[in-house]
Parts: C-alpha cells; structure tokens; sequence
C-alpha cells in the first residue's frame, strides 16, 4: 500500500473518465459554455461605445453651432438628436433615451464674435462611467480649432485666445465612480443568482431526495406548489437586498434618490420573474446538478447582456434585443434610477412593462411543466 | 360499484423501450391484505404507481375504490395511502413536522389529536422532535406508514415496506398492516420475504410485467402441481449440481444441510434421484412452499407468455 502505485492510478484514472463520459450535461456544458463566453465577449461587448444618443438644445442654428454639432458626430461618439427644450432633454437623460445633452447658449455665434468665449454645457450620464468615458475625452479634445475655418481670417478680428468652452457635468455621479455604477446594479444581480438558484433546486431536490413521489401522491395543487415554495423565498430575498441596500449607502455612499418603495416593489416583480424561470429550470432538469448547470446559461447573458459590467449601447442590436429580454436588464435600469437619478414611475414604466410580461409569460409554463405524475 | 378495492384490466407501460407491465388485470377485494410478490424489476412499483395516478397506463382501464384510474387520479389521491419504497418524507424534518405537514395537505379534521393518535400507534412517541433523517431503517418505516394512513385512507399501498428491516420489527410492522385492515382497509403490500407472503390472504406473484398467478397461499400452492423431496446428508454441496444435471429435476437447492429437489412429476423425479447415485441420503416428499411454486412458475411461463429472459 506504500508509496504511487501506477496501476491504483490508472484504475483511478479510469474510473474518473467513464464517468465523466457518462455525465454529458457537464461535458456539454463546459464545451457550449465557453464558446457562448466567446461569442459573447468577442462580438457583444464594447467598452468603447460609439454612435451614443445625444440630445442637442440649441436656441439657434448658427453656423458655429452646426461645426461644433459636425465636429462632435465625426468623433463617431455622438448620435445627436434635437431636443426643443432643455426640461425635455432633461427627461430623456433620466429614462436613459439619451446619454449626453449638449447645450449651446442662445447667442452662441455673436458671444464668440464678441470675445467673450460663451460655455457649452454638456451633460453626460454619469450613472455609466464606463460607456461616457472615451465620448467625454473627446468631448474635451475637440477645442478651439473646430471653428477654425469659419473664424474671421483677420487675428485681429479673433475674438479671443479660446472662442468658446465646454463645461462637462456627469449627472447622478459627478466624481465618475465606478462603485455607484455597480453597487445600485448588484442588488439585481444578488437577486438573480439567489432566487433563481434556490427555486432551480426546490422541485429538482424533492425529485433527487425522492420526496417528489410522496407530494405527488398527496393531494396537492402545482399552483399551490408553486407559490408555497417560492413564497419563502421572495422573503428572502427581501432580507438580502436590504442588507445589500443598507450597505451600499453606509459604506459606498450610494445616494436614495428616488422612492425606496417603489424600488422595493419593481424589485418584487424582478423576484417574480426569477422564481418563475427557476421554477421552469427546477421542472426540466432531473438533478440539482443538471438545475445548476441550466441556471449558468441565465447567468452568462445576466452578467454580460444586461449592462451590469459593460455598457448596454456598446453592444450590437441582437445582443441588446437579447438583453432586453432578460429581466435583469430592466431591474439594474431600475435600481440605477432610482437610486442614482430619483427616478419615478413615468420613468421606470418602460422597464416595468417588459419584467411583468416575462413573468407572466415564464409563468405560465412554470404550471405547464410543473408534471403531476412521474412519466 | 363494484366489491373491489382494486379492479383493473389490460394495463401496459412501456418506459423507452422496456415493456414494464403488460397486459395486466387484477382485482383486490375490499378489506383485503394481498401480498404483492415478483422479482426485481417485475413491475411491482410501476403496478402501484399505475394506481394510485402517478403513472397513467399506456393501454388499460380500471378502477381503484370505484373510482376510474384515468380520470379520477385526484380522488383517488385523497383516498388512498401509498408508501413509497424508498424514504419519501423529509429528511430535514422532525417526525412531529412531517405528519403534521402530511395532515394538513390531506385537510385532515381534528389534526392535532389525529397526528398524535398515528404517533402512538405507531409507537414513534418517544421520536417527535426527531429528525426523520436520524431514525434508523426500522423506524423510518413506522413514520412512513403512519404518514400513510393519516387520512384513515380506505386503501394502502406499501412498497416493499419491510426491505433492509430486522425480524421483530418487521413482524411489529405486519402486525400494524392487520390492525389496519381490520378497521376495512383494503392493503396491497409488495414483499421479497415468503413468511410475509404467508401472513397475506391473497398472493399476486408478478414477472416481467406479467400476471403469473393469484389467489391464496394454498390455492397458488395446490395449482402448481409441483413435487418437493428432501433430504439430510453430508456433502450436499456436491450433491446439488449432480442432481440438476437430470432429467426431470427443475432445481436442486441446498439448506444448510438439507436438499430440496423440485420437479413436476414424483415418478420422474424418484428416477433422477436414483440415477444420480447419491449415498447416505433419506428422501421424502414435503409439501411445497410458496417459494417453490414462484421459482417452478417462472421457469415455466404459461402458454404464449413470454418473461423475456428467464428469472
């Protein structure tokens, strides 16, 4: 028995192969899912988002202001869209229809002929760091020869050393930290792998411990499975993002801008959706093992599709159309408004809508496959 | 409705491609404890589950309790208690928790006094707070059987609810089966152990999804027309094999130090005996057991069935 014996090896060895061989799930899984990761990180993520949607408030349309306009979208940066009035830009910053609001002063032209080198206010979303970024930088490098051509030749008639300047303001967080980016974003990702975790193994345990056998005999309906399992859960889940909540302000510093209960309630829906999905996951899957296994490939696109490490307007359209699907995209949109921006209802709706119609429609073939015998 | 607990006929369930029951038709009258016996795999389980609507039959109908197994599987779910084979409560609970959890999917009336009544029936008081998972086989079982029978259903039925249970326990357990049949539950209760089969009033011998044969131990016995001889000797080791290489002789089994030879025909088999040329041996004819008859049944299926591959 003393010392490696090459023969106890190889018996070991074979051993561990066959079974291997025989667990396709995990076999499949750690071949598909590093080339999702691929494709998913090849094709789909962008930390240098371009073509951001800009809006422009401009009382008049002078010829400086359509160089500095042409200049910002050959950075390829901008995708610049008229706002009429500032309060309606304003609210398209806050429902992330746009990214950046550039505001040029009325009187832009003749306060640059006059010399005295009017502002350009530009607002960036600062909620995202990460997709501003390199769009702000270029913001910045833009200077003073955009106008260049169209100045007056003479140099004495150069109304002064720097024509216009740009003050750059990131809203919701103006020291560009990542952490409230992340923080307010991690109460939907910690919701994601709890709840649909716990739920993804609820039915698929009662199956593996054999216990499944004796519920379905018993006299017992699946909705009433169905809520009774995930009722604890949901609660849960509360208990958990209230300490993530609690922690993020005391420790990060992260601003309640917006109402808590009307977080804490779009978030109930997020917690529906998840239990829903894992409710299906835990029907299909015949192992814990296999549950688990399934809940990786909700979690790959959670993470990369959704916004929650890399912006949401870097991504091609088929990615975002996939994102958007996923109820975690809508959630962490959410819980960054709200927190970060003071968000309300009118401007949570439109991430609302699309987490009740997952969740209505997961739900439902949660009870489909909810199976009453053992066939 | 009809005089039955259990009346079912043509039943099949195909798995894949594995033929688990077929074409089985069975009747348990009310109020009776009929042993359900057959080897691994004979299609016992799936028989049960078939029952009590865990399973839907491929081709078949019947009715459990009077009630259609089709399109009843709802009230048959409140009326009957089935005991799976393998552990089915929560391991993670206390036996108080468990029947308490049981009792009131069942909208057991009077609860409390309900649950507390199947405890000390059970003899599991001194377990309340227990973890199910801590209880060792025997007890375990007396938790399973107490959870079945909470809703007083009018029939039971026990996958092999003795497997891997010691002797006295196992003769407390069957002891329990005839209380309950004796205040009308009908129970059908699959066993391996031929003295269990022998405390049945009826014996249903299943193989490869095949009904073989019914009726009483004595019945089953008397049907077979099987021959039994034995005898005492030394070295029946050898003996044995000798024996099961002549004609006429269907086995030849040793125990301990007696042979028990079996065969259809006395005639043929005093002639194998004699030609086998075993000294020191004193043959005589015993009556059969009901073992003999299974094992006699299985290796000679009746006309045009089939087991498929030979127990």
């Amino acid at each position: 028995m003393n010392g490696f014996s090459f023969r106890r090896f190889l018996a070991m060895l074979g051993k561990e192969t066959t079974q291997l061989r025989r667990d396709r799930g995990t076999v499949a899984l750690t071949l598909v899912l590093p080339m999702i990761q691929l494709f998913l990180f090849g094709y789909a993520i962008n930390t240098n988002p371009r073509h951001l949607p800009t809006a422009l408030v401009s009382a008049s349309h002078s010829r400086y202001e359509r160089d500095i306009v042409t200049a910002l979208e050959n950075t390829k940066y901008f995708a610049i869209h008229v706002y009429p009035t500032e309060k309606a830009a304003e609210e398209a910053l806050r429902r992330w229809d746009v990214m950046f609001i550039i505001d040029i002063p009325p009187h832009f032209q003749r306060d640059v002929l006059h010399g005295d080198s009017p502002s350009i206010l530009v607002d960036a979303d600062g909620s995202d760091p990460t997709a501003i970024g390199n769009a702000t930088a270029a913001v910045n490098a833009l200077g003073a020869n955009v106008l260049g051509r169209d100045l007056p030749p003479d140099p004495r008639f150069r109304p002064a050393l720097v024509p216009y300047q740009t003050i750059l303001h990131a809203r919701y967080n103006p020291e560009q930290i990542t952490a409230l980016n992340i923080v307010p974003a991690l109460i939907a990702v910690v919701l994601t792998f709890s709840t649909l975790v716990s739920t993804a193994m609820a039915i698929t345990r009662e199956r593996e411990m054999g216990t499944m056998e004796n519920l379905l005999v018993l006299p017992i309906q699946p909705a009433e499975v169905l809520l009774g399992k995930i009722l604890p859960y949901v609660g849960l889940g509360y208990l958990q993002i209230s300490l993530v909540l609690a922690i993020a302000v005391a420790v990060f510093g992260v601003p309640v801008a917006g109402s808590l209960p009307l977080l804490l309630g779009a978030i109930g829906l997020f917690i529906a959706c998840n239990l829903a999905l894992g409710f299906v996951i835990s029907s299909v899957a015949r192992t814990q093992r296999q549950a688990m296994q399934m809940a990786q490939f909700v979690f790959l696109p959670s993470m990369l599709l959704s916004g929650f490490l890399f912006p949401f307007r870097g991504m091609p359209v088929w990615a975002q159309v996939i994102g958007n699907v996923l109820p975690i995209t809508h959630a962490l949109r959410i819980a960054r408004g709200v927190l970060l921006k003071g968000n309300g209802w009118p401007e949570i709706a439109p991430d609302v809508w699309p987490m009740a119609g997952f969740a209505l429609a997961i739900g439902v073939v949660a009870v489909l496959t909810y199976r009453r015998t053992l066939d | 409705m009809s005089a039955y607990a259990i009346d079912v006929e043509g039943l099949s369930k195909r798995f894949g491609s594995r033929q688990v029951i077929s074409n089985l038709s069975l009747r348990v009258g009310e109020g009776e404890v009929c042993g359900f016996l057959g080897g691994n795999g004979s299609g016992k389980t799936t028989t049960m589950r078939l029952l009590c609507g865990l399973l839907v039959p491929d081709t078949g109908h019947g009715t459990c309790l009077g009630i259609d197994i089709l399109t009843g599987a709802d009230e048959i779910r409140r009326q009957v208690g089935y005991m799976t084979q393998r552990f089915s409560l929560y391991g993670d609970l206390t036996v108080g928790e468990n029947l308490e959890f049981v009792a009131r999917l069942h909208g057991v009336a009077d609860r409390k006094q309900a649950v507390h009544a199947a405890v000390e029936r059970a003899g599991l008081g001194g377990y309340w707070s227990q973890l199910a998972d801590q209880l060792s086989g025997g007890w375990k079982q007396r938790l399973a059987l107490a959870a079945a029978v909470l809703h007083r259903p009018r029939l039971l039925l026990l996958d092999e609810p003795t497997a891997g249970v010691d002797a006295k326990a196992r003769r407390e357990f069957w002891d329990l089966i005839h209380e309950f049949a004796g205040e009308g539950m009908t129970v059908l209760v699959s066993t391996h152990y031929m003295d269990e089969a022998e405390r049945c009033a009826r014996v249903i011998y299943l193989a490869n999804g095949h009904l073989v044969v019914q009726g009483t131990a004595e019945e089953v016995v008397a049907e077979a027309h099987i021959v039994v001889i034995e005898a005492v000797g030394s070295a029946v080791e050898v003996a044995a094999p000798k024996l099961r290489r002549q004609p006429g002789v269907e086995t030849a089994t040793v125990f301990g130090r007696a042979l028990r030879v079996t065969g259809t025909d006395a005639a043929a088999l005093q002639g194998a005996i004699a030609a086998a040329r075993l000294e020191g041996f004193e043959w005589r004819e015993v009556p059969p057991r009901l073992d003999d008859v299974f094992i006699h049944m299985l290796n000679n299926p009746p006309e045009g069935m089939s087991y498929g591959e030979r127990a």
